[in-house]
């Protein structure tokens, strides 16, 4: 694999901006910090703060998407887990796996178009 | 977009995205199998790649480099594994020296091309795998960038910022 610096960095602070943006919010610290303490359903989560389980929800979702928590559900329950450092690890390499074929995928496309172009 | 799926197993460490196109089986596997119709999409726009060894058969090497818009040169090989024309290719990918001698030192990935033709339609699947997990690790370490190396650092001031 030969490594696309300029993507790979478009890619960082992409990967950047969701980290900070996950955790610039304190509700959203305070949650990832009891999902590295242990699981947590978000049933629980909900009855912590003054908002709503919908709201709890969103700031689960935002977590998910910066890669920090995980979502299982056991039985009813949702469990959020906190992303161990290996595995939040595995994600930025395999998200840059990604990013290297989406790149090549769409110059194929774009080839196969021209040949139609052609015809 | 013609990706229709992507698919990360964080345990296996691989990727594997899977794209349909409007062509024939035999037309996508062009776009290996020629060296000139490879250049133009292996590498980025910024650094396409050039062939200088390009033989599809198994247990030959394949030999490219990638120049950059300041003229630097990254090089690159292949270890072609199995070859099944136009249905399946596997190699290994690694890279060079300035000289194009593989080094040994740097991670691998190995790609797993399947191609399968419906009704003029081709689904092309890619499974991309890290041939260990240091190597994995020394990937993003090379590639990581100031920023998110201070992101990934920051995390714990940040949460030991808040008042408990």
């Amino acid at each position: 694999m030969v490594v696309d610096k300029k993507e790979a960095r478009d890619d960082d602070e992409k990967v950047t901006d969701l980290l900070f943006g996950a955790l610039a919010d304190p509700t959203r610290r305070d949650i990832f910090r009891r999902a590295r303490e242990g699981r947590l359903s978000v049933s629980a989560l909900a009855r912590e703060y003054p908002i709503s389980l919908a709201a709890v929800q969103k700031h689960v979702a935002v977590l998910e998407r910066a890669e920090l928590v995980s979502k299982h559900r056991v039985g009813r329950e949702s469990i959020v887990r906190a992303e161990s450092d290996a595995l939040q690890r595995a994600h930025t390499a395999l998200d840059r796996l990604e990013l290297e074929w989406r790149g090549r995928i769409e110059r194929i496309d774009r080839i196969l178009d021209d040949d139609k172009g052609d015809s | 977009m013609p990706v229709t799926d992507v698919n990360k197993d964080l345990d296996a460490l691989t990727m594997t995205m899977t794209a349909e196109f409007d062509a024939d089986a035999d037309r996508v596997w062009e776009l290996w199998s020629d060296p000139r119709q490879l250049e133009r999409w292996w590498g980025p726009p910024a650094a396409p790649a050039t062939f200088v060894d390009h033989d599809l058969s198994p247990g030959s090497r394949a030999a490219y480099f990638m120049t950059d818009p300041e003229g630097k040169k990254y090089h690159g090989w292949w270890q072609i594994e199995e070859v099944e024309p136009p249905r399946r290719l596997r190699f290994e990918d690694g890279f060079a020296d300035d000289e194009g001698k593989p080094r040994e030192d740097l991670p691998t990935t190995v790609a797993t091309v399947t191609i399968a033709e419906t009704d003029g339609t081709t689904t092309m699947s890619i499974e991309s795998k890290f041939g260990s997990r240091e190597g994995m690790e020394q990937v993003i370490e090379m590639g990581m960038d100031q920023g998110m190396t201070e992101a990934l650092g920051q995390i714990d001031a940040l949460l030991a910022a808040d008042p408990s």
